[in-house]
Parts: structure tokens; C-alpha cells; sequence
């Protein structure tokens, strides 16, 4: 596996959540979450998952978040002048389990155990996501999911591995095709994901 | 490989990161993509119906036609086969019944070849081993199917060589498999044992196709041929009327080897040939049996045409038709029909009938000896060519001529084979008969007292086979058809012929398919003994100088020496003698 450089600069936050299928994330820097369908790993195990997610809340859910902003210019002002405010929320991501590491092989399905709580989160890198998604089994696990975003997250997932592949419109088709070998029973569903991947 | 796969491989290589198991992705993907030729998979099938093959992502139903050899490894065989039909798939129902935005290129290529696949039709006709190279593991007939998922590929043009035999004295190259180099070869001996049927509608090639033939035997050297040339178009050249050009005969391309003789010198002559024997026939020669065959193209009557029995009762063989002819009037044929006790219209209107054989020049009071001639000629090992000249256009005279010739010649034949067989005399040479509008011999109503329908019916046993050219096969009665080894058809329209044709075939619904959709030029469906399986052929060109040399050199000198004089020098001074004058 590529581990590539600055690891530690795409370190986003840690495991506080795990299940067989997937885990949360805390983010360290509130609203910098990982986008939608994008790809992040845990340290070791090397767990992938696909951000389905993010959300941000206050840290005390009894807490009501107020507005506060009436009479301010700019919405910078407003956590100038209520700096305690990036203290009382937090971000959180979700993401679903699409493969690990296993010795020197990638798989693209479940890993036995779910990443341990506090492992690290990193975001994955161009060549990461390029070389996981030389395979392309992972889109199951995702249209498999039973999220009502699955499909929404299939296809923000290939948009977003496309822009890192060096040749992104031929990573589309063959994304094309590998989808429509996984939906070839139901058309409606595969066209609909199909429309929010074409180029 | 498609382009599209290409990229694909080009994205993957490209990436960062190289290691086993990726590679062994990557080898996969190869093997599914890049092995020459890929086809699809099979995935369904019988052994009646054949197999269907799923193509491959890769692989568009436009590359694939009607006709196309295709080889199927199974596990432990390679199959080999033809493709019969071409199908469009889906894998899902509603496919066609959605509104999807197929104006999109992404999203129909995506589709392409997963949701929406092609499908082809393959008839596995033959096993091979699955390594080639084993000689005595020769291809034969297939009894089982490949496994599901078993590759198929097109057929290469080895796997063709395989099938069809190589090019050499013993295998004739008839012509290519449809967009494929490879040369398809007849076996002769097999050709010649049977009797072989060309069949087509006018103008599709079968006059080309039976050159082909003859020259085939002629090279084989396997049998002597007699060809009934009702249009004089295989002895001194003929005339191709799609390209207005003069295309050589036999006698041309084989001086020294083939003879011709003709019924009408002048026309012979005009046309520049200068035949060997000129045909003349006594009409002593001419027996009852000959006016019973006449009996449609004369319009007489079946008491009519009996009555010829009672004349020769009362002349003797070989003088009543000389008799009767002379009889002065009618009142004489009525008194005669009173005296051999037969309707005295019949007897008249036989009469009538008969008098307009006076006009055919070759009729001559004293016999002819021509069936002797040509018997010579033949044991020579000749081809002989009878040309028919102006009475080529007279059926009557066709019939009359070809019936009586090649009775007196099967006569011999016989005579000579059961001396043989006595061990008195050497067995004689093989020969095949060359008849166009065959069904005017062959219809059910008279091929049983034809010399013909006995031929086509005894088969080999005397050494005599026939080569019946026609285009309505289904007028020829089914007891003849059935007995034909090979083959040979072009472009048929008509049901009926069709179905005449492939009767009694294996696989002939699938035949069908393919027969329906050749081309009206230069195509043919050969099938039966002369060819391990049914193939559709681009027949080889004849009528070009390359094609005449190639053709003259014959297979063996080829390979000896591609610039070889085709000819001898005597050869040569006697075919400028005869193209003088």
C-alpha cells in the first residue's frame, strides 16, 4: 500500500464509533469534515471506508444551539465575539466499511473486526484512491448498504475518485460498466446512478 | 481489444502503486480482454439447437456474421462450429421499455455489452483435440456440447487449416471462408464417390463454381469427367455476363488433357474452337426409352410414347426408327398401327413427334460410334466436353443426346466392371457425368427410367456418379437428391427449393438461416461428403490471368515453384495452334 507523503497532514480525526459495517469519525477542526463519498482509512488496521455523513452538533445534545448573529456584519464577527462557540460543537463523519488491508492484498469487502475507538482517521490520497479503486468490488458495498443514500453515494464516490485517476473519463466507463454489472436486474436504479456519474 | 479497454489498461498501469496481487487483477483482466479473436462465453445450449455464446464487452454482434467459424474450448475438447444466428439480450425485461437517456455516450456504453448484450448462435459441428498438432486426432463430428462459460473464439485461419484439409493433390482449394484468408478444400476422392449437385438460381454462379469443380477433378486425377455442355460454356470459354468478359474453359487451361467434341461444327468453329471428334448419332442408335424420356418436350402421350416399344418389336432394335421415319404418309403409319395393334392416333402423332427429329443435323442414318469415341477418350483419362452448339437451346435434343450417350456408356461401364470383378480386365476409371437442367431427367415422373435416375441410384457401385447443376432442386425427385454426397448451393429463393436442398441435413434449420442470406455473387453453402461440415465459401476467382495460372500450375507444382512454366512446350505450341485458328 501507498502510505505517500505528509500522512500525517491528512490526519482528520479519530474513531469514536465502530461497527462491523461502519465507523465515526470525530473531526479535530470543526466544519472540515470529508466530503460526501470521498475516501478515509484508519492507521492500522488500515480499514477504507466512504464518508456517507458528516455532520456537525453540539457536544451537548441538551443544549439547544441558539442564532446569534442579529445585528452582526459578517458571520466572522459572530465567532469573534463568541469564541467559546467552536468549543461547544463538534463535527463527525460516517463512513461505510469498503475494504482493508489484509497482510499485503487489498480486499474490497467486510474486515473481520471493525477499526478499534481512537484509531486515527486520514483522508486517502490521490494515489491511495487510485490504487484502491483498481478494483472496483467496493461499489457492492455501497449499493448494498440499505442507506437511502446509496445511490447518491455511489455516484459522489466515482465522480470523486475519477478527479483523482490520471485518466478520469476512462476510470468513468469502466465505473460505468462495473455498476451496470452489479445493477443489471433493475435499469431504472442503474441509469439514475449512472446520470449522476456521466462526465 | 477496444479502445475503450485499452484505456483502461492504460489507467491501471499508470497508477502509483504496483504489487502481486494487482497484477494478478491486471492478469485476469488480460486474459479477459486480450486473447486473439475472443468472442464471448457460452451460456446456454443443446446439442440439436446449439450453443449460445454471450459476447463480451469487447466484442460488438456487428463484427460477427452468418456463417462465421467459431472454435469453443471446452475442457477437454475444442469444438468447432458455426455461427447460425445473431441475437440482441438484456438482462433486464423493462430495458426496453424505460425512457433512458441513451443520447448520452456514457450511459449506453455503460449499458453496452452488460445490460444490453449480444448474443450468437454457434452449431458446434466438429471436436477437435485441444492442442493442435496431434495428426491422428483428426476433427470429428461432434456428439456433445462445450460446458457453460467454455471461451469462444473466432476461428484462426490454423483451426481452418485444421478442418479443411490443406491445399494438395488429394484436397481441391474451393474458395475462402467468408472474410477470412484461409483456403477451404474439398476433399476429391470423397467428391467423386458420390454424386454431387450444384444448385442456384440463374445468373448466381453455378457455371463458375462447376468450372471450379472440373478443374478440381481434372487435378485430383481421380476420375475422368463427361460434361453435357448445353451452352458451350466449359470447353472453349464462356462468357461471364456481369463483367462482359470472355473466361477460359478447360480446354484452354488443360490442352493436352481435356477433349472436346460437339454436336454442331459451325457453331464450334465460329467460336473459335476446334473440337476434337464431331458427334454424330445414327438413329439406329436411338431406343424406345429415349422416346419415352422425350415424351414432355415432344408433348406425346403415354400410349404414344409406349408405342415406340411395339415398332421396335416389329423393325428389331436398332432399324425401327429408320422404318417408321420412312413411312410416306399418314395413311401408311395408320395401316402399320393396325397391323402392331396400337391406337392409330397415338402411332401418328408419334410419328409427327419423331419427324422433327429430321432436323437436327447430327442425326445420321448410319450409327455414329460417338459413344465409343468418347469412352475412348475417357479411359485416356480425359475430360470430355460435348458441346452442344445451336441445339443447346433444344431441349429435346439435350435430352435425346445426354440419355443416349451415357446409357451406351453406363452399358460399358458395367460390362467393363463386372469383367473386372470376373478378373478379366481392369476396373474402369471413375467417372462423373455432367448434366445442367437436371430436373428435366431427374423430376419424379421419368427420373425412374432414366439412365440418370439409375446412376443417381446405384451410385458408385459401377463407377459412374453424377454432377446434376440446376436451379429448382425440388423439382428433382427426393429419391436422386437423397442420394447426392456433396452439395454445392448458391442464392435460392424459392421455399421449396430450399428445403429440397438441405433435406435430409443435419442441422438444416439452422442451414436455412445461413442459405437465406447469400450473397447472389461468388458465394456458396457446400455441404456434405466432400467437407468435414457445412461452410459457406467465397468461391475462388476465375477468370483473371493470375486466376488461370494458378489454377493450370495445380497444387503440387506450387509448392515446387511458384514461377513454373504451367505448361510444356508442345502444350503451349498446340493451345497457340488452337487460339489461331
Amino acid at each position: 500500500m501507498v502510505d505517500g507523503d505528509g500522512l500525517m497532514s491528512r490526519r482528520i480525526g479519530e474513531v469514536v464509533a465502530a461497527a462491523s459495517t461502519s465507523f465515526v469519525g470525530q473531526c479535530y477542526k470543526l466544519n472540515e469534515g470529508p466530503p460526501l463519498g470521498s475516501f478515509v482509512r484508519t492507521g492500522s488496521p488500515v480499514v477504507y471506508g466512504v464518508v456517507y455523513q458528516v455532520t456537525t452538533e453540539p457536544l451537548d445534545s441538551s443544549r439547544p444551539v441558539l442564532a446569534r448573529g442579529e445585528g452582526l456584519e459578517t458571520e466572522e464577527e459572530l465567532f469573534r465575539n463568541n469564541p467559546q462557540l467552536s468549543r461547544l460543537f463538534t463535527t463527525r463523519f460516517e463512513a461505510l466499511i469498503a475494504g482493508f488491508w489484509e497482510g499485503e492484498a487489498c480486499r474490497q469487502f467486510l474486515p473481520p473486526l471493525p477499526p478499534p475507538v481512537h484509531s486515527f482517521a486520514y483522508a486517502c490520497s490521490q494515489e491511495e484512491v487510485t490504487q484502491f479503486t483498481e478494483s472496483l468490488e467496493f461499489i457492492s458495498l455501497l449499493l448494498n448498504s440499505g442507506l437511502p443514500v446509496a445511490d447518491e453515494l455511489a455516484g459522489a464516490c466515482l465522480r470523486g475518485a475519477a478527479s483523482a485517476q490520471a485518466d478520469g473519463p476512462a476510470f468513468l466507463s469502466k465505473a460505468g460498466r462495473a455498476l451496470a454489472g452489479q445493477l443489471a436486474g433493475d435499469v431504472p436504479r442503474l441509469s439514475a446512478i449512472l446520470r449522476r456519474v456521466a462526465p | 481489444m477496444t479502445d475503450d479497454s485499452m484505456a483502461d489498461f492504460g489507467a491501471q498501469n499508470g497508477s502509483a502503486g504496483q504489487n502481486h496481487q494487482h497484477n494478478q487483477q491486471q492478469d485476469r483482466q488480460l486474459v479477459n480482454h486480450q486473447e486473439q479473436g475472443f468472442l464471448g462465453l457460452v451460456v446456454e445450449g443443446s446439442l440439436t439447437q446449439g450453443v449460445e455464446v454471450r459476447l463480451d464487452q469487447g466484442t460488438s454482434v456487428e463484427n460477427i456474421k452468418a456463417g462465421t467459424f467459431v472454435t469453443i474450448r471446452g475442457s477437454q475438447y475444442r469444438f468447432f462450429g458455426v455461427a447460425t444466428d445473431i441475437a440482441l439480450g438484456n438482462s433486464d425485461a423493462r430495458l426496453k421499455h424505460l425512457p433512458l437517456d441513451l443520447g448520452d455516450p456514457f450511459i449506453s456504453q455503460a449499458l453496452l455489452g452488460t445490460v444490453a448484450y449480444g448474443t450468437v448462435s454457434v452449431f458446434p459441428n466438429l471436436v477437435m483435440p485441444l492442442v493442435l498438432g496431434d495428426d491422428e486426432a483428426a476433427p470429428a463430428a461432434a456428439k456433445t456440447i462445450p460446458p457453460q462459460f467454455s471461451r469462444a473464439y473466432s476461428a484462426s485461419e490454423a483451426d481452418v487449416a485444421t478442418v479443411f484439409g490443406r491445399e494438395d493433390e488429394r484436397h481441391f482449394w474451393i474458395g475462402n471462408p467468408l472474410d477470412m484468408e484461409a483456403k477451404l478444400c474439398l476433399n476429391l476422392d470423397e467428391l467423386v464417390k458420390r454424386s454431387i449437385g450444384v444448385f442456384g438460381k440463374s445468373g448466381t454462379g453455378k457455371t463458375f463454381l462447376t468450372r471450379l469443380l472440373l478443374v478440381g477433378i481434372l487435378q485430383g486425377g481421380q476420375a475422368s469427367s463427361l460434361i453435357f455442355d448445353m451452352h458451350s460454356e466449359y470447353g472453349h470459354g464462356g462468357r461471364d455476363s456481369d463483367r462482359s468478359i470472355m473466361v477460359k474453359g478447360l480446354k484452354q487451361l488443360f490442352p493436352s488433357q481435356v477433349s472436346t467434341f460437339t454436336l454442331d461444327e459451325e457453331s464450334s468453329r465460329r467460336r473459335g474452337s476446334t473440337p476434337d471428334e464431331i458427334v454424330r448419332i445414327g438413329y439406329g442408335e436411338i431406343e424406345p426409352e429415349d422416346v419415352e424420356l422425350l415424351r414432355e418436350t415432344l408433348n406425346l402421350s403415354d400410349v404414344a410414347a409406349s408405342a415406340a416399344f411395339n415398332l421396335e418389336q416389329k423393325f428389331g432394335a436398332g432399324k425401327w426408327m429408320e422404318a417408321f421415319l420412312n413411312l410416306k404418309d399418314r395413311a401408311a403409319v395408320f395401316d402399320l398401327a393396325a397391323e402392331i395393334q396400337v391406337q392409330p392416333n397415338a402411332l401418328g402423332s408419334l410419328y409427327n413427334r419423331l419427324t422433327r427429329l429430321k432436323r437436327f443435323g447430327f442425326l445420321v442414318n448410319d450409327s455414329g460410334r460417338a459413344a465409343a469415341r468418347i469412352i475412348e477418350h475417357l479411359e485416356r483419362g480425359k475430360q470430355v466436353v460435348l458441346e452442344f452448339g445451336r441445339y443447346g437451346d433444344d431441349l429435346t435434343a439435350y435430352i435425346l443426346v445426354s440419355n443416349l450417350l451415357s446409357r451406351r456408356i453406363h452399358d460399358a461401364y458395367v460390362r467393363q466392371k463386372e469383367e473386372a470383378e470376373g478378373g478379366a480386365g481392369k476396373e474402369p476409371r471413375p467417372l462423373v457425368l455432367v448434366i445442367e437442367e437436371a430436373h428435366k431427367f431427374l423430376s419424379p415422373s421419368v427420373a425412374p427410367q432414366t439412365i440418370f435416375g439409375t446412376i443417381a441410384r446405384e451410385l458408385r457401385k459401377y463407377n459412374v456418379t453424377l454432377m446434376v447443376i440446376d436451379q429448382r432442386p425440388s423439382v428433382i425427385s427426393s429419391e436422386v437428391m437423397s442420394q447426392v454426397g456433396t452439395r454445392l448451393t448458391c442464392a435460392l429463393d424459392d421455399e421449396r427449393d430450399i428445403e429440397a436442398v438441405l433435406a435430409g441435413t443435419s442441422g438444416s434449420r439452422q442451414l436455412r438461416g445461413v442459405l437465406a442470406r447469400l450473397e447472389p455473387k461468388q458465394q456458396a453453402l457446400i455441404f456434405g461428403h466432400a467437407l468435414p461440415m457445412p461452410v459457406v465459401v467465397h468461391t475462388r476467382e476465375y477468370g483473371s490471368a493470375e486466376s488461370y495460372a494458378q489454377l493450370s500450375r495445380g497444387p503440387m507444382r506450387e509448392s515446387a515453384g511458384a514461377m513454373e512454366s504451367p505448361e510444356t512446350p508442345e502444350e503451349r505450341l498446340e493451345r497457340e495452334v488452337a487460339e489461331l485458328f
